[in-house]
């Protein structure tokens, strides 16, 4: 039966429309002749259609728009006395003799609104008349489709104030009312309260039909009547639309009534998806004035909802709207403070989290995110309200387990993420006293997610961070990065991942800085000791920018030489290089060799020009070590020592003595690399370390032609070995590039180096080049023939330069 | 049309006899005759006077040509008010007899109808009871009165105080119940005038349901109590509810139907 239950469902609501198609034709006809008899006889038959069981609500809806139709034409004859003869009052009573209800009460209500609007009695009355009436159809889906009817037809003859219905005096006649209600006999003026009154009590009946609605039918069908019943909210939630429109409903009526009786509605209902939708609605419908006055109302009412109600939906919402309304206008703002917002909704939310004690964690925290936003909206100036958001939040976190939930994390991470964004300044972050307590309650995995946010949040704000206090605070929220947290299992890490989190804390240290020298250098201590912690993996990432924060820290202090007059001044590029060496040294237990090297070579051209030649020396002597100890892949060799070259070629602070110690070194090196052409180029390279071409700069002619020459036979050397391995000699590319070392220190006026030295270079490359077993190259052909296009250059250019090079040939 | 009195009015007229032309009359006596009759059905069709008025009109003699005798009742008590039911019916009529000594007497009929007015009773309760079936069903119910005239409204609620069966729906019906003769031969018919919806659906405990219904539509009349020892009518509001497998339960109360005089003006 089930299966083809929807067929079944639409051959009902077909025989349904075509009962009321076949007496609306009959009805016409008796409209038409202005039978009265007739039409209250068929259109009874009509609206006797919708008494049907057997539809849902949505097909219901369907039958119901059908009979509505007819209604109005129904309410057009009523309204005009002329055609049926009959006084509205009598009429009134006539429509009362149908012996089915439901028709009954569509015929009463379609007579009612004519009674309204030819004011023979006050409206007041005769809404209450028909709102009590309407009790009779205790079945949920019909009676909210007739109160819905009810509500429809009422709606724009409710007596507002500035309506025409409004202050109508009278009686109702008696024949409506005998005895029962006496207070109705003699009645005031109608008022916007008796619009209000009628409102809410049609509200309250349609609920209550809506409520019960879920009472019915058996379990297994629970789903498909949860949508059906839902479906059907809007009906009821029309009414509060219809209050909200209301102009007489001013501020003092909705908190004295309106918003009590709503409230005490939703609670007694007791039902999980009437209070959602209701409160939703209540929040949507009514201005924000009206909530922001009401709030300590509105917000009792929510511990009373039932444990099962989403009010962390609810709340949002309310505080969203809140927000927004305060960020549409400063004049608001003293509102605000005025009716201690934040204050009844933190103790709401406290109240409301205590008394759902089923509610998932996630739903507090999510809470506590929208109060969150809402402070960080309306009172940004109070960080004290922040750190009171998340003091409550550690409050509901503490004694438990860490958060397992996915969803909870991803609240916790929102939570603490929004005063980020808000200030975009993790400086404030860095005063809230609760905000590393609630980190401590993520996982390991979270925490650092956090810790990521927080760095992005810093980076994309420029966030300086100056001092050394905020320094420790700020690692010590991140510290999921900086070092393992217990039970991290290493193996469990990506190696991408972890790169890329290592390289956001690279990035940060650079953002730790403070132009104050002293705690500048505090701030560097504070830096070193946390990242001395990170272990082993972590240092090759978080060395490198703690050293060049130093040495950008050396570099100003070097420039304000002078003016660091007293001796006790701890901040000297001194103590500082102490700080770098150990710091290096540090790297030895990874090891990278390769990295310290540089960093090495780095600070050693800072104490070259700190002037401070002993500690330079020590930083090459430790590079050297490094070299000779460490670095035994060729590759990394060929790199270090032209690195290590490049450096000390810009070193003036050495004396002779250190200064030979150290060419020798790195000459020596050079030659011993394991590749012909490495060697050669190292070889060449150190040719510069003998000619620096500054003004006092190291100019020795002689021992730059020994370094070239020994190039050359290295070059012959590689031709050879070349020639003997593979059968063809290799490119001429070594010797284009010896040749133009010895233009480049032919033109820096080395006597050393002869045009002729050049012009037999010139001839060698060429037979070289002409030569049987040489293989064409089209990179070296092209290198050589550039460069003797620049020689052929120089000579036409005129000038000195091109006598010089007269004496040379291409 | 059948002309309508009440009781104490005095009853008069005239009557014309025209015997054909050319022909006349001869009678031992002319007379009219006020009767109240009772008829019960199953009785064979029998009467019971209960009240006989005469006039002689004429001594025996001749009419030659139309003649006609006025005649009057007057103040004549009629208690009853005339009544058609389903095994009875109560009857006034006028019956002239012009006596004839051979071939029969000539016997005239004319109904007339008779309605008694009562004023507003002076005590006029309300009824209110509390019924139920234990742990099932219990309301409370209330009718605004118990005496109510014939284009009354009746008001009331009904209040549920505990509901565990599901209703579907709950009339109200007005039932007529006629009981003639006495002893071993009262019979009695039953009649449901009105049957009229007052609730669609199921309620639940503390739900209060309006009643209005209006007595105009339909076809009352006053309750007769014991009337000459023969019949009485007597009205009750019957209270249906009506659970999903269509099993009722139903109250009956009894109320009193008067004729209200109508006020004129």
């Amino acid at each position: 039966m089930m299966l083809d239950g929807m067929e079944d469902e639409d051959k009902w609501l077909a025989e349904g429309i075509a009962g009321i198609q076949h007496n609306a034709f009959y009805m016409h006809r008796a409209l038409d002749a202005n039978n009265l008899r007739e039409v209250l006889k068929y259109s009874a038959q009509m609206l006797s259609e919708l008494r049907t069981s057997k539809l849902s609500p949505h097909k219901y809806y369907e039958l119901y728009m059908r009979a509505f139709d007819e209604l109005k034409k129904l309410e057009m004859f009523f309204k005009d006395e002329s055609r049926h003869g009959v006084s509205v009052v009598d009429l009134y009573e006539l429509v009362q003799h149908a012996g089915n209800i439901l028709p009954r009460l569509y015929l009463l209500c379609t007579v009612g609104s004519v009674y309204i609007k030819s004011k023979e009695a006050p409206a007041k009355d005769v809404l209450k008349d028909l709102v009590e009436m309407c009790l009779g159809v205790q079945h949920p889906i019909r009676g909210l489709f007739l109160r819905s009817y009810l509500a429809q037809v009422s709606r724009d003859k409710l007596p507002d104030i500035g309506s025409e219905y409004e202050g109508i005096h009278g009686f109702l006649h008696k024949k409506i009312l005998p005895y029962e209600f006496p207070s109705l006999w003699h009645s005031d003026a109608d008022t916007v309260m008796d619009a209000v009154e009628f409102v809410l009590q049609n509200f309250t009946e349609m609920n209550k039909l809506w409520v019960r609605l879920q009472l019915q039918g058996p379990g297994r069908l629970r789903e498909k009547l949860e949508k059906e019943r839902s479906e059907l909210r809007d009906l009821v939630g029309k009414n509060l639309h219809v209050l909200s429109q209301i102009e007489g409903v001013d501020l003092e009526m909705y908190k004295d009534t309106v918003l009590p009786r709503v409230l005490e509605q939703i609670v007694n209902c007791k039902d999980e998806l009437a209070q959602y939708y209701l409160m939703d609605c209540i929040i949507q419908v009514f201005p924000d004035e009206y909530h922001l006055q009401t709030l300590e109302t509105l917000l009792s009412a929510c511990p009373q909802l039932q444990p099962t109600v989403d009010i962390k939906t609810v709340l949002s919402q309310l505080m969203d709207r809140l927000s927004n309304y305060a960020v549409s206008s400063t004049d608001v703002l003293p509102e605000f403070l005025q009716v201690e917002a934040f204050a009844k909704l933190s103790s709401a939310i406290g109240r409301v989290i205590e008394a759902q004690v089923d509610m998932p964690i996630v739903g507090a925290i999510s809470l506590y995110v929208s109060l969150l936003t809402f402070t960080l909206r309306v009172h940004p100036d109070r960080l004290d309200y922040v750190d009171q958001v998340l003091g409550a939040c550690v409050k509901k976190l503490s004694g438990k387990p860490k958060l397992e939930d996915n969803r909870a994390k991803k609240q916790v991470v929102a939570l603490l993420s929004a005063p980020l964004d808000k200030y975009n300044d993790i400086v404030m972050a860095l005063m809230l006293s609760n905000y590393p307590r609630v980190m401590d309650h993520l996982d390991n995995e979270t925490n650092k997610v956090m810790a990521i946010v927080i760095i992005q949040s810093i980076m994309k704000n420029n966030t300086c961070i100056s001092t050394a206090d905020q320094v420790e605070v700020l690692f010590e929220l991140i510290k999921g990065l900086m070092k393992d947290l217990d039970g991290t299992a290493v193996d469990e890490l990506d190696e991408e991942d972890f790169k890329e989190e290592q390289n956001s804390v690279a990035r940060l240290l650079h953002m730790l800085y403070n132009d104050d020298p002293e705690e500048m250098l505090k701030i560097i201590c504070t830096m070193k000791k946390n990242i001395m912690d990170g272990g082993s993996k972590r240092l090759p990432f978080t060395v490198p920018p703690l050293i060049f924060s130093a040495l950008r820290l050396i570099r100003r202090l070097q420039g304000q030489d002078g003016d660091v007059a007293g001796e006790e001044v701890p901040a000297t590029p001194k103590r500082i290089f102490q700080i770098l060496n150990q710091t290096i040294e540090a790297l030895s237990t990874v090891p990278t060799p390769e990295l310290a090297l540089r960093l090495y070579l780095q600070c050693a051209e800072a104490a070259n020009d700190c002037d401070l030649e002993p500690v330079a020396y020590e930083f090459f002597t430790q590079a050297f070590v490094l070299y000779e100890e460490e670095v035994a892949d060729s590759k990394a060799q060929v790199t270090a020592i032209h690195l290590i070259i490049g450096t000390l070629q810009r070193m003036n602070v050495f004396g002779v003595e250190n200064r030979d110690t150290l060419t020798h070194k790195a000459t020596g090196y050079s030659a011993k690399l394991l590749k012909k052409p490495d060697q050669c180029r190292a070889v060449y390279a150190c040719s510069h370390l003998f000619w620096v071409d500054d003004q006092d700069g190291i100019k020795d002619g002689e021992r730059v032609l020994l370094c070239l020459k020994r190039a050359l036979r290295i070059a012959s050397a590689a031709q050879q070995m070349s020639n003997v391995t593979r059968g063809s000699s290799g490119p001429v590319t070594l010797y284009v590039e010896i040749l133009n070392k010895y233009l480049y220190f032919f033109e820096k006026g080395n006597p050393q180096i002869t045009s002729a030295a050049i012009q037999g270079l010139l001839e060698l490359i060429t037979t070289e080049m002409q030569s049987d077993s040489a293989a064409p190259n089209t990179v070296s052909d092209a290198f050589f023939a550039s460069t003797q296009r620049y020689i052929q250059f120089q000579k036409q250019k005129g000038g000195v330069m091109s006598e010089k090079y007269d004496s040379v040939k291409v | 049309m059948v002309p309508l009195f009440q009781s104490q009015e005095n009853i008069a007229g005239k009557i014309s006899i025209e015997p054909i032309q050319g022909k006349k009359v001869d009678h031992n006596g002319v007379k009219v005759e006020l009767l109240g009759q009772i008829e019960m059905y199953f009785d064979r069709g029998n009467f019971y006077d209960f009240t006989s008025l005469v006039r002689e009109l004429d001594v025996p003699g001749d009419i030659y040509e139309k003649k006609s005798y006025p005649f009057e009742f007057s103040t004549v008590e009629m208690p009853y008010e005339t009544y058609n039911g389903a095994n009875v019916r109560l009857r006034y009529v006028l019956k002239v007899t012009i006596s004839r000594g051979y071939a029969g007497s000539i016997v005239e009929y004319q109904d007339f109808v008779v309605r008694n007015y009562s004023p507003l009773p002076s005590i006029n309760n309300s009824i209110k009871m509390e019924v139920g079936i234990e742990d099932c069903l219990h309301i409370e119910f209330e009718y605004n009165k118990s005496k109510y005239h014939l284009k009354d409204v009746i008001i009331g609620k009904i209040y549920f105080l505990l509901v565990r069966i599901k209703l579907k729906n709950m009339d109200l019906e007005i039932r007529r119940r006629e009981s003639t003769g006495s002893g071993a031969n009262t019979h009695v018919e039953t009649e449901t005038l009105a049957k009229f919806e007052l609730m669609d659906g199921a309620p639940v405990r503390g739900e209060s349901i309006p009643i209005r219904l209006f007595l105009s539509p339909y076809e009352l009349t006053p309750t007769y109590r014991n009337i000459n020892n023969k019949f009485s009518v007597k009205y009750y509001l019957n209270l249906v509810l009506v659970d999903e497998e269509d099993r009722r339960y139903f109250k009956q109360q009894e109320i009193t139907i008067y004729r209200l005089q109508e006020e004129t003006s």
